[in-house]
């Protein structure tokens, strides 16, 4: 698989009361744009990745949307995977582009999410569980990955509670450095643990903030990405699935779905987990970064705890993860994260990270959740030498 | 919302009330509420009634739930297993978040979970208390 990136754009992420659902979408799609030097009508297709926009914002027809924002007429659509909704969009355009249908594609991801209260996106975020058996029973996400946390800390012990937390304290150092992120301030262990529980033992600097934000890239068939100098390079793509409820799975202590979905881009593009240099994983809360760095091959299972024992995980570690502060620091803006995390991996690649960047980075994987592990999209990208 | 519905609640009703399941007339395996296509391939299915006995599995504390449990402040939730096989998420009551355990033997009662709004029907259903 080669699709080019020509273009990334991105909105700054955080409680944007200054703008809606269309404005957030507009500015990143613009700034994809105007970085991949095309122009609007150059588009063949577009993919948008949005969860909320139906249950925060009345809005639904969010591809529709996308268009007209750019004031042209051609295909478009919205991408819904829960909170893998960006990566699920952006699998599309990459698969659009493989089947010849499209040139020239624009993927992007936006939600808008401060304009509600908190319990009303409490709710909204459960239709990413299954409603039936565990929103009923008054089940929170948060309270999905506490039970996640519960199993594996109580069948894996060596990773403590201040291993956990140093999760977050590492997130947070990276998105200090971030300019679109959402919160730009280092913390300690004692913040993460002496912070309001949420759900046992999962406290509120375990979880990712509620976050307004759009994300955009722009893609481009082999040719295409050539005869306009793409740096960056998608070279593999996988996904999976698992039931949407916790109770239907045959494991509480990891996330097969997204062994499966990077098992698949691995495979895809020929590659091993070994000779990635870096990864933006799906920390929506913090064990479910050590579910990720296991699922993605760089600690076996129960032992992802050691790479946060000393600083592996920081941008100038043996293997960084999330350089952009995650979805703890930087922010969970659901349909954008996957998005995002795309922008993020390249701008390492082509060397723009600044204050985070990744020494001579040349792969980095995007890994990309729904729900509790329903749904999982991973994706691997490589610098054009 | 799709909470109101209350006949969204009514199609679950023996489930909820019965605390009923389903056995894999094929490979036996056994399910609670939504089943789907079986492993084995079957999607043939008996109608079983559990004891509602079981041990936890997991367990949490919720401290700040939805809309439609804000009334129940802190509240525990669990995925526990059933005597006889199946798995089931629900909550644990009569007792304190401190007390529990994986591992906890739990016994089923029939409580009021949540209403729907001023003028909504009231949602019943199945929770849990530890048996020490």
């Amino acid at each position: 698989m080669n699709v080019g990136v020509l273009g990334i754009g991105i909105t700054k992420f955080g409680e944007r009361w200054d703008q809606g659902l269309r404005e957030l979408l507009l500015d990143a799609q613009v700034k994809s744009i105007k970085d991949a030097n095309i122009e609007a009508k150059d588009i063949d297709a577009l993919y948008t990745g949005n969860m909320g926009g139906g249950a925060l914002s009345g809005q639904l027809h969010i591809g529709a949307m996308a268009t007209e924002n750019l004031n042209i007429n051609k295909p478009s659509s919205r991408v819904e995977g829960a909170c893998a909704s960006g990566s699920l969009a952006l699998r599309a355009g990459i698969l659009a582009i493989e089947s010849g249908e499209a040139d020239i594609v624009q993927v992007n991801g936006v939600e808008k999410m401060t304009d509600v209260s908190t319990e009303q996106v409490t709710t909204m975020l459960m239709g990413a569980g299954d409603e039936e058996l565990e929103g009923f029973n008054g089940l929170t996400f948060p309270g999905l990955y506490a039970l996640l946390a519960n199993a594996y800390m109580s069948k894996y012990p060596k990773l403590t509670r201040d291993l956990l937390a140093e999760v977050s304290v590492k997130n947070h150092f990276h998105g200090a450095r971030n300019d679109y992120c959402q919160f730009r301030k280092e913390i300690n262990i004692d913040v993460v643990k002496n912070a309001t529980m949420v759900a046992d033992p999962l406290t509120l600097f375990d979880c990712s903030p509620i976050t307004d934000g759009a994300a955009s890239i722009i893609l481009a068939s082999e040719a295409k990405a050539k005869e306009l100098g793409s740096k960056v390079s998608i070279i593999g793509s996988g996904m999976g699935t698992d039931s949407l409820s916790l109770a239907r799975r045959n494991t509480l202590t990891a996330i097969p779905a997204g062994k499966i979905a990077a098992d698949a881009a691995y495979a895809s593009a020929g590659i091993k987990a070994s000779e990635v240099n870096f990864a933006e994983v799906h920390d929506c809360f913090t064990i479910a970064e050590i579910m990720a760095v296991e699922a993605l091959g760089f600690a076996k299972e129960g032992e992802g705890y050691k790479l946060y024992k000393n600083k592996d995980t920081y941008f100038d570690g043996k293997i960084p993860i999330n350089t952009s502060g995650g979805l703890k620091a930087c922010g969970h803006p659901v349909g954008a994260t996957g998005v995002k995390q795309a922008v993020e991996a390249t701008m390492q690649l082509r060397g723009e990270a600044k204050g985070r960047q990744v020494k001579d980075a040349e792969i980095g994987v995007t890994h990309n959740v729904g729900g509790s592990g329903a749904s999982a999209a991973v994706h691997v990208f490589k610098r054009v030498k | 919302m799709f909470r109101d519905s209350s006949i969204i609640r009514w199609r679950a009703y023996k489930d909820r009330y019965m605390l009923e399941g389903y056995e894999c007339s094929s490979c036996g395996k056994k399910y609670f509420e939504s089943k789907g296509m079986c492993p084995c391939g079957s999607i043939e299915f008996n109608e079983i009634e559990f004891s509602g006995v079981g041990k936890i599995v997991s367990f949490t504390q919720i401290h700040s739930g939805p809309e439609a449990f804000s009334e129940q402040g802190k509240y525990c939730v669990a995925i526990i297993d059933l005597a006889e096989g199946a798995r089931i998420t629900a909550q644990i009551v009569d007792c304190k978040f401190e007390d529990l355990a994986i591992g906890t033997n739990v016994e089923a009662v029939f409580r009021k979970f949540y209403k729907s709004g001023e003028k909504g029907a009231i949602h019943y259903g199945t929770k849990f208390v530890p048996k020490f």
